[in-house]
């Protein structure tokens, strides 16, 4: 299989709060995401795993660029985003959809118009748009959904528009930031499914960033290990169980 | 209580007054529809900006942010009163006059512009954080993400207007200063200065129902709009 995501030494820093100083007075840098390497296969679904601060969606963030990385290359299926003008980096976007922990859906549009949307924004033609929207809420299983408002829908229903709307212009990447997060087990459950289904279907690279071990033992191939801002390994999860070797992956993935 | 006979006498004096009654109908009118319609434009640009300009968002530059608000605030620290007096060269120079409603119309233009940007701005802060980030990871241009968050924050925006127009019908009432004319002018002239109550009463309902009407189209509007 080709390498479809190459991260190559990325870091990223922040700064921090303003009354935090370093000992010679300077405002504080705060490291999110130390030097990291990372190889990505097409078709793979990959977990980004750790606890709250250990840099996860940072690196998440790293791979579309929403956050820009201090040093080093984001690799998408052959394309050094790092190097691009904003307007090929708009472009190289409509190739990785993106789906969050809050859903972040347009509240004053129906469900058919969030998706319609990304469509209309990647240059879709629009004569095909009513019917790829049409088809992607059957792949979500929303079809009678279509005219209703975000606030209509429930959690998992809100969640499934977010997955409709990032894998309508077929994106070769689906970065998904802890998806689950806000739902509840049994939607939780419904939710990987449909990730699974779409990962074997449409052939798309999932990214997924979660603190929950059940979700990466459910749903990914591997997951990589972050502690502040460290990769620590990058695990096979194999029969539900995460293969962590090093001393603090495996006390990370020991289920609590 | 107004006897039958006080009331009729106090009706025939405002009839009396129709035809000024009517201007001053008209000259509101005037004022209040070019100077929201300017400030809507003025006001919208100047918020959108601001807003964009400020920390975290895509333009953000504490230069252009503290230049905007800077602006803003000498602006809206003048008392209109003053105001119009200040850009009396400046109306002349663009309608050819100081004086009457069109040249009122451009002050309170002004005034409501500035007033409104900070409302715009205040709106556009509503709109969460993610919504701008989803549309930012799907690739769409400044402008069009700025159509978003427009979109987003319509029922504030369209509340805001409400706010703005009825803010601008009582900055009116000080345009008589500049012979704007108007209700409110008409109300100083024939209800203060010549004690005629009954004109001051009839203009003061006739104003309170308009307000109401104005608050009563937005919230109207906000609702319909909101689908949050």
């Amino acid at each position: 299989m080709n390498d479809m995501i190459v991260l190559n030494d990325v870091t990223k820093s922040f700064l921090s709060d303003r009354s935090i100083k370093d000992k010679d007075g300077k405002p504080h840098w705060f490291t999110a995401v130390e030097p990291t390497s990372l190889t990505i296969k097409q078709g793979e679904i990959f977990g980004l795993m750790g606890y709250s601060g250990a840099g996860k969606s940072t690196l998440l963030r790293l791979i579309n660029m929403l956050e820009r990385p201090d040093s080093g290359q984001v690799v998408i299926d052959g394309t050094d985003l790092t190097t691009l003008s904003a307007s090929e980096l708009r472009i190289a976007r409509h190739n990785i959809g993106m789906i969050f922990q809050q859903f972040n859906l347009m509240s004053n549009q129906t469900v058919f118009d969030n998706v319609a949307f990304n469509l209309k924004i990647s240059g879709y033609p629009s004569r095909d748009i009513h019917k790829r929207v049409m088809d992607c809420l059957a792949i979500v299983d929303l079809t009678d959904r279509a005219g209703h408002y975000p606030a209509q829908l429930s959690g998992g229903q809100k969640q499934r528009v977010g997955i409709a709307r990032a894998i309508a212009p077929s994106p070769k990447v689906l970065l998904a930031d802890e998806p689950t997060s806000a739902l509840d087990p049994a939607t939780t459950r419904s939710l990987l499914t449909c990730l699974r289904d779409i990962n074997e279907q449409l052939g798309v690279t999932i990214v997924i960033v979660t603190h929950e071990m059940s979700v990466i033992r459910r749903l990914c191939d591997r997951a990589a290990l972050l502690h502040q801002g460290q990769l620590l390994e990058v695990a096979d999860v194999r029969d539900g169980l995460i293969q962590a070797t090093t001393p603090i992956g495996k006390g990370l993935v020991v289920e609590d | 209580m107004l006897t039958g006979t006080e009331l009729s006498a106090s009706i025939d004096k405002l009839l009396v007054l129709r035809k000024e009654i009517v201007s001053a109908f008209i000259d509101t009118f005037v004022m209040l529809g070019i100077s929201t319609t300017v400030a809507i434009v003025i006001g919208g640009l100047f918020g959108v900006f601001l807003f964009l300009s400020s920390d975290r968002q895509f333009l953000q530059n504490k230069t252009l942010y503290g230049l905007l608000g800077g602006i803003t605030n000498f602006m809206r620290a003048f008392p209109f009163v003053i105001l119009m007096i200040a850009m009396s060269p400046f109306t002349k120079a663009i309608v050819g006059t100081g004086i009457g409603p069109i040249a009122a119309s451009l002050v309170l233009a002004i005034a409501g512009s500035f007033y409104f940007a900070r409302l715009v701005e205040q709106n556009l802060r509503e709109v969460p954080r993610g919504i701008i980030e989803a549309t930012e990871s799907m690739g769409a241009r400044p402008f069009t993400i700025i159509k978003v968050l427009l979109n987003e924050a319509r029922s504030g925006l369209v509340l805001s207007v409400t706010i703005l127009c009825i803010s601008l019908l009582s900055y009116s009432a000080a345009a008589g200063m500049i012979g704007g004319g108007g209700l409110g002018d008409l109300a100083i002239r024939y209800g203060y200065y010549r004690y005629q109550t009954e004109v001051m009463i009839f203009i003061v309902i006739v104003l309170s129902i308009m307000v109401v009407s104005i608050q009563a189209s937005g919230n109207w509007l906000a609702n319909r709009l909101d689908k949050r």
